[in-house]
């Protein structure tokens, strides 16, 4: 059935925190692994080492430069996936009933077998998170690491999604969005926890976390008056070794 | 949107052939025999043409007969239901028609009314669509329906309503053009709701997440043919409405006919190609496709 459900047992999620994300695309490369060598159809490259190579992502970051009205620009890594809507327009316009969320975690999934590749899930996607895959054609997603939150056969600290798992910078969390005592609602409440794209109504689960102010560019100049006359002063005398070395060269 | 010969011949095609069987079943013309043959010849092979075409941009067109499934929220779901229930009741009606010299006029008005419900459902698979402003709007649905009666009309030989009715089509394509040239920037998404970060100052793509091409730049973030927008509306407008109006004026012939109805085929699918080519994604706004 593509019609969603009403409610959901858990909203299980992630918590991006873009203030520590330091865009090393680590999360990129693991998920493509682990979703590569696991669950459903491999993600395909196409022409990998020719001149035109494709490749089906269910991750990927972006960078964007932020330049407030005060002060300096920001540069942002913004890694993107699946946000496991609660109103996926997705899930309802599929016509095979291929595309489903769940009702027991709100996990947003694709039955390849059914799926026909018809691509309108992909159009109804406001944030470019389903991909059709190049040599197996049907539609691909994050799966939120379905195959890995739940598998007895991994260690407890494994079961959650391979870019949480993978990140080396703890930009990532995993948990349960509709209890209120969780460590991603914490974090979202805490930190301003925010939807992408709000005026399309989709609802998302996933929450990205605003980068922090920086510090002031004026409290790192303190030493700058001591160092640019240091370079071109006449008869300049460091003294000792540097002082020698300043001569020796200086010579040359 | 990436402009797809399939889907551009498919909503095309059965659009026209959908709108002829309209006219069909209210008995305009009132033939039988031979003469029906052909016209149910003609509406089936556009009709059917087309939603063969449909099933051409699919990855698995094997696993089709799924689609009939998930009538209850899906719009293409639906299409494929309505389609080939109306095929069906044409069909039986047709068959009177043709072989019985008989006119099963409720059949056919029911085969009408589900002939427009048809094209309704196509244009609803892309109304529905909010992450593409400039379909998300009613004029849509009007927009495939009117081309479907007018074109219909044409090719039903109804010259009075095929004039009456071209001339609103190409009302609501102008309309529509107007409409939607300004629905991407009235539906307020930006890169900067996108990201969010909006609120902190103005946003630029930096750096892309990849140097190649993917499937989401190949199928939402389609540039090419923009350039030329200007001159293919009047190529659609001029080919699609106001030629085979002008061929209707002078006297009947069946030369002047098939012209009138191959330049508003032609007219249709210019304005078909920039239906998808113009309609601008919102998953755009990450790679920096539009300010």
């Amino acid at each position: 059935m593509t019609t969603l459900p009403q409610s959901t047992e858990k909203k299980l999620g992630l918590v991006i925190d873009l203030d520590t994300c330091v865009g090393c695309h680590a999360c990129v490369v693991s998920c493509k692994g682990w979703n590569t060598e696991n669950y459903g159809a491999p993600l395909a490259d196409t022409n990998a080492y020719g001149a035109d190579p494709v490749g089906t992502f269910l991750n990927r970051v972006h960078s964007y430069e932020v330049t407030p009205e005060e002060g300096t620009a920001k540069l942002i890594h913004f890694p993107k996936s699946c946000l496991h809507c609660e109103d996926a327009p997705c899930v309802t316009v599929c016509p095979t009933g291929a595309s489903y969320k769940r009702a027991e975690d709100g996990i947003v999934l694709v039955n390849e077998t059914d799926c026909i590749g018809c691509g309108l899930c992909a159009w109804a996607c406001p944030y470019g998170a389903r991909e059709m895959d190049g040599v197996e054609k049907v539609m691909k997603k994050c799966t939120l690491c379905v195959d890995r939150i739940y598998n007895e056969n991994l260690p407890e600290e494994d079961r959650e999604p391979a870019c949480v798992r993978t990140c080396p910078a703890g930009a990532r969390h995993f948990g349960d969005f509709a209890d209120p005592e969780s460590n991603v609602s914490k974090l979202s409440a805490e930190r301003g926890g925010m939807d992408l794209m709000p005026e399309q109504g989709t609802k998302p689960v996933n929450k990205y976390l605003p980068p922090r102010p920086k510090d002031q560019l004026d409290e790192v100049d303190i030493l700058a008056p001591f160092l640019a006359p240091l370079d071109d002063a006449p008869g300049r005398d460091l003294g000792g070794f540097l002082g020698w070395l300043d001569k020796t060269l200086e010579k040359i | 949107m990436h402009p797809a010969p399939s889907i551009i011949a498919f909503t095309t095609l059965s659009g026209l052939g959908f709108g002829l069987l309209f006219w069909l079943g209210l008995g305009l013309p009132d033939s039988t025999g031979w003469v029906a043959f052909a016209f149910w010849a003609i509406a089936y092979a556009f009709a059917v043409g087309g939603l063969i075409s449909s099933t051409l941009h699919l990855g698995h067109p094997e696993r089709a007969i799924k689609a009939f499934r998930q009538w209850r929220s899906s719009w293409l779901s639906r299409e494929g239901v309505a389609a080939v229930v109306t095929l069906v009741v044409m069909g039986i009606y047709g068959l009177g028609r043709v072989f019985f010299d008989a006119s099963w006029q409720p059949l056919g008005v029911m085969g009408s009314i589900l002939a427009l419900i048809t094209v309704f459902t196509t244009a609803m698979i892309y109304t529905q669509l909010k992450s593409v402003p400039r379909w998300n709007i009613m004029l849509t649905p009007l927009l495939f329906i009117s081309f479907s009666l007018g074109g219909g009309a044409l090719m039903a030989g109804q010259e009075m309503w095929a004039v009456v009715l071209l001339s609103v089509a190409g009302l609501v394509q102008l309309a529509w053009w107007s409409k939607g040239d300004t629905r991407f920037s009235e539906a307020g998404s930006t890169l900067g709701t996108a990201t969010g970060l909006g609120t902190l100052g103005g946003v630029r793509p930096f750096e892309p997440p990849h140097t190649g091409n993917n499937y989401l730049l190949k199928e939402m973030a389609y540039v090419v043919g923009r350039a030329h927008s200007q001159k293919l509306r009047i190529i659609a407008v001029s080919l699609g409405f106001v030629f085979p109006m002008v061929l209707l004026f002078l006297p009947f012939s069946h030369f002047w006919a098939l012209l009138a109805v191959l330049s508003h085929i032609a007219g249709i699918l210019a304005s078909r190609w920039l239906f998808f080519a113009e309609a601008e994604h919102v998953v755009g706004l990450y790679y920096g496709r539009r300010a």
